[in-house]
């Protein structure tokens, strides 16, 4: 038995539906087509997002817990599924002025879940697909 | 690549993680509290007659590439480790009542992190703990790295 409180990491993953297009105001039409191809398109299209929050922090030794699960998801359905789920990214004012990929989405979602009192964020990951997933660890 | 690495034997670090299935009962509940307080923080997993999930447990060790065998541990030997330190203890049983960390202990998935580290530290020939993950549900799990407060 090592003397102290454990420190973990808690994971949980959130999923939510919206649309987007990759496009930049400031190049042209055809710079923008080459440069975001498809995703370019000027109608949109939709991804199934997950996003996985990782959060660390002493044990509770009367809970076991390092933050209650409902807190965190009560947060989570406020904070990111009632803002994100079934929107058009590109209309919410964290894409006014920058462009909807999913590295600036998921720099916004770290900025939201900094907000989480009950525990210090570590690591917010964005899948955009199966096969396209994102990390940041709050680096400038 | 190869022949420069033969030629150095530079001992080469690398994280191996094996996973292994369980699955298991438990409530939460804490003895010190009201039932009215338990079903207050813990919803309805407070439940006493126990809910269970089907658990994923991954162990990342780490250690240095055997320049013979190009294993860091024999996975063989690994997947036996879990077998009997953590699976045989914990699959198809009441964490609460059969899993002796569990008396006093809550049986969150972050208490399991640290009760599977605590079972596996310093068993693995030739490897170092380096992380236990333990999905409760493929949207939920706990790491622990051996970490503790001051």
């Amino acid at each position: 038995m090592s003397a102290g409180t454990p420190i973990a990491h808690f994971g949980r993953r959130y999923h939510f539906s919206a649309s987007h297009r990759l496009h930049c105001g400031e190049l042209s039409a055809e710079r923008n087509r080459e440069v975001f191809g498809k995703c370019n398109n000027p109608f949109g299209h939709g991804h199934n997002y997950v996003v996985e929050v990782l959060l660390a922090g002493p044990i509770d030794a009367a809970t076991g817990m390092v933050t209650n699960l409902a807190d965190l998801d009560a947060f989570a359905g406020q904070e990111l599924l009632a803002r994100f789920d079934h929107q058009n990214l590109n209309l919410l004012p964290e894409f006014a002025s920058q462009v909807s990929t999913t590295e600036n989405l998921a720099v916004e979602i770290w900025k939201l879940f900094q907000g989480y009192r009950h525990a210090t964020l570590k690591k917010v990951r964005v899948e955009e697909t199966g096969n396209n997933s994102f990390e940041y660890f709050g680096e400038r | 690549m190869l022949l420069l690495y033969c030629l150095l034997s530079v001992p080469l670090m690398i994280l191996l993680t094996r996973k292994a299935e369980f699955s298991s009962a438990h409530f939460y509940w804490n003895d010190a509290w009201s039932a009215a307080e338990n079903e207050r923080v813990f919803g309805k997993c407070s439940n006493r007659n126990g809910h269970g999930h089907n658990y994923t447990l991954e162990v990342t060790v780490s250690g240095e590439i055997d320049p013979t065998t190009g294993f860091v541990v024999d996975l063989k030997e690994l997947k036996d480790i879990l077998e009997r330190e953590v699976v045989s203890v914990y699959d198809h049983r009441h964490l609460n009542y059969e899993v002796p960390e569990f008396k006093q202990a809550v049986p969150t998935t972050e208490n399991m992190a640290v009760a599977i580290w605590r079972r596996l530290d310093g068993k693995i020939p030739n490897a170092k703990l380096y992380r236990v993950r333990v999905y409760e549900m493929a949207d939920l799990f706990a790491d622990y790295y051996g970490e503790v407060t001051e």
